[in-house]
């Protein structure tokens, strides 16, 4: 064997291994994935049917269902959705559109960056401290969804500022060239051909923000509540916060451990279903887009 | 101001990216009812020049310029104009045909709609004499509802013109309109240039010595940012009284 076939063996070895552990780990990554979701999905189906998921907790919670918290969590992610979207994508809009490309707009899209790096244990101290108890809120429905909030802001922005970068600056100009306005060239040109790119990042923030308990727990999240919320001001119960009642902080944990299962079944499958809302919806803007 | 038979005037125009400065002291009028071909080679500045004459140059970050343009006797640096009427008045046609992801019909009622035209039969009209003058018409007219988009390269330049005529300018800015195009589309838009300079005022940048030849009237040659010369076409394709203008259109360099 000649020193170049031997070269070349040794090579084809190396990628043989190369490829082979890549291979391997994607294959590990996705097993751990299904291994949670079958261990949810199996010890928490035989649970769920149509009294648990109408029906309010019973007999401290051992018994009866989970609507409080599935309702509480829609709330919840209704308002979060209705203050962080408009405000994230007019913030996207003026920092990609309007600033000029100076130092100060890099500062503060670097900061943005790094807020969607903040823990979020950190957004519920910071809601609670101004929401809750500065601005005189309380812990309420409106404060959590005031967190959630600024909390989402980051990924929203970050999404939308994508979205709209993904407009060909030839729009623009061919816009302005003829004697469109900044708002009508935006408005007309750029905001039609990146709106399915906001959305569809700010359908992922939410999926995000939904499954959140850290922030909920300190700004407005109730331990127990029977009724539903009727005003902005009451608390509310939701599902991620129930979970974490049901399998660290109740009595008798081995009797709740289904309901727990099926608790996470049914926030998982809440979340997986917004998540690919805006996977299909993304898919099918993508496929009627011509450039 | 505008019986003396110029669209433009510059005066002592200069113009800094930054440090660099793209033109140097461009003193120069441009004619009434002309094509006018801007040639020279890459980095010369033609293209900055077209860009200042709709200010569209005033996007690119740090652009700094000095001097006077003055557009049938208004000077465009002015503070007190409206870039609005400034780019009606003056229409763009740019090197990559650039239709909006609308429709055929859309894309020309484009400028008409936002400056306020919203009649449906004023727009019926106004597209369809738009895509007559722009030689798209009969390609077209049955399926105006199409996206732009869904057009061949070279009618998709002939859309962007249609879009520009929409508008009604007096002046048509073309910054190398076929660069991006085969020889068959080319020599389209070229027949367009020669059948529009009757109503309109026509500024091209080319980097095609033979396009500029075949459509223009009057030749202006940039180098390193300067305006070399300025003449008639044939006069500066046949006799050009600068050396460097000789060189370059011999193509000893470019």
């Amino acid at each position: 064997m000649t020193e170049m076939e031997r070269n070349l063996r040794n090579k084809k070895i190396a990628e043989k291994v190369y490829f082979s552990m890549c291979g391997l780990f994607m294959i590990l990554t996705i097993a751990v994935l299904f291994w949670i979701l079958y261990d949810v999905a199996s010890k928490g189906y035989s649970t769920i049917n149509w009294t648990f998921l109408t029906d309010r907790p019973r007999e401290q919670m051992t018994a009866g269902g989970i609507w409080p918290a599935i309702v509480g969590t829609f709330y919840v992610a209704s308002l979060t959705i209705i203050i962080s979207v408009p405000v994230g994508i007019t913030s996207a809009i003026y920092l990609n559109e309007y600033a000029s490309k100076g130092t100060l707009v890099r500062v503060i899209r670097l900061s943005i960056r790094n807020l969607s790096g903040v823990p979020s244990i950190v957004y519920g101290l910071f809601g609670l401290g101004l929401f809750a108890a500065t601005l005189g809120l309380g812990t309420s429905l409106i404060s959590a969804a005031l967190t959630l909030s600024i909390m989402s802001l980051p990924w929203v922005i970050t999404a939308s500022e994508e979205a709209l970068k993904a407009v060909p600056q030839s729009f623009r100009e061919g816009g302005l060239a003829l004697g469109a306005t900044k708002w009508q060239m935006i408005r007309q040109l750029v905001l039609p051909n990146a709106i399915s790119g906001m959305a569809t990042g700010s359908i992922l923030a939410l999926a995000r923000a939904t499954g959140e308990t850290a922030p909920i727990i300190l700004t407005g999240a109730a331990f127990f509540l029977p009724a539903l919320p009727t005003s902005l001001s009451d608390r509310f119960m939701a599902m991620p916060y129930h979970l974490y009642i049901l399998a660290t902080q109740h009595m008798s944990p081995a009797q709740v451990r289904p309901i727990a299962y099926a608790t996470a079944l049914v926030l998982i499958a809440m979340v997986m279903g917004l998540n690919m809302v805006a996977i299909i919806w993304r898919y099918q803007i993508r496929k009627k887009q011509t450039w | 101001m505008s019986d003396n038979g110029v669209i433009f005037s510059t005066e002592a125009l200069n113009l800094w990216y930054g440090k660099n400065q793209a033109l140097k002291n461009i003193n120069v009028n441009i004619k009434m009812q002309k094509v006018t071909a801007i040639i020279g080679p890459s980095g010369c500045g033609k293209s900055t020049f077209l860009k200042v004459l709709n200010r569209m140059v005033d996007l690119v970050p740090n652009v700094k310029y000095t001097g006077s343009v003055n557009l049938q006797g208004h000077n465009i640096f002015d503070e007190n104009i409206n870039l609005v009427n400034l780019r009606t008045r003056v229409g763009m046609v740019f090197q990559k045909p650039n239709p909006f992801p609308k429709s055929i019909f859309e894309n020309v009622a484009f400028g008409p709609r936002i400056h306020g035209k919203h009649k449906k039969s004023e727009l019926n009209e106004l597209v369809e004499k738009s895509l007559r003058q722009a030689a798209l018409w009969d390609e077209v007219k049955d399926r105006l509802n199409e996206p732009g988009l869904s057009l061949s390269g070279g009618q998709q330049q002939r859309l962007c013109i249609a879009r520009t005529l929409a508008n009604e300018p007096e002046v048509i800015l073309m910054d190398e309109p076929t660069s991006a195009l085969d020889p068959a589309a080319t020599s389209r838009i070229e027949d367009l240039v020669r059948s529009l300079r009757k109503h309109y005022n026509i500024i091209i940048v080319t980097h095609n010595m033979q396009q500029a030849g075949r459509v223009s009237d009057e030749t202006f040659f940039f180098l390193n940012g300067e305006l070399i010369e300025t003449d008639r076409t044939e006069v500066i394709f046949t006799n050009p009284k600068d050396n460097r203008t000789e060189e370059y259109i011999t193509g000893r360099f470019g």
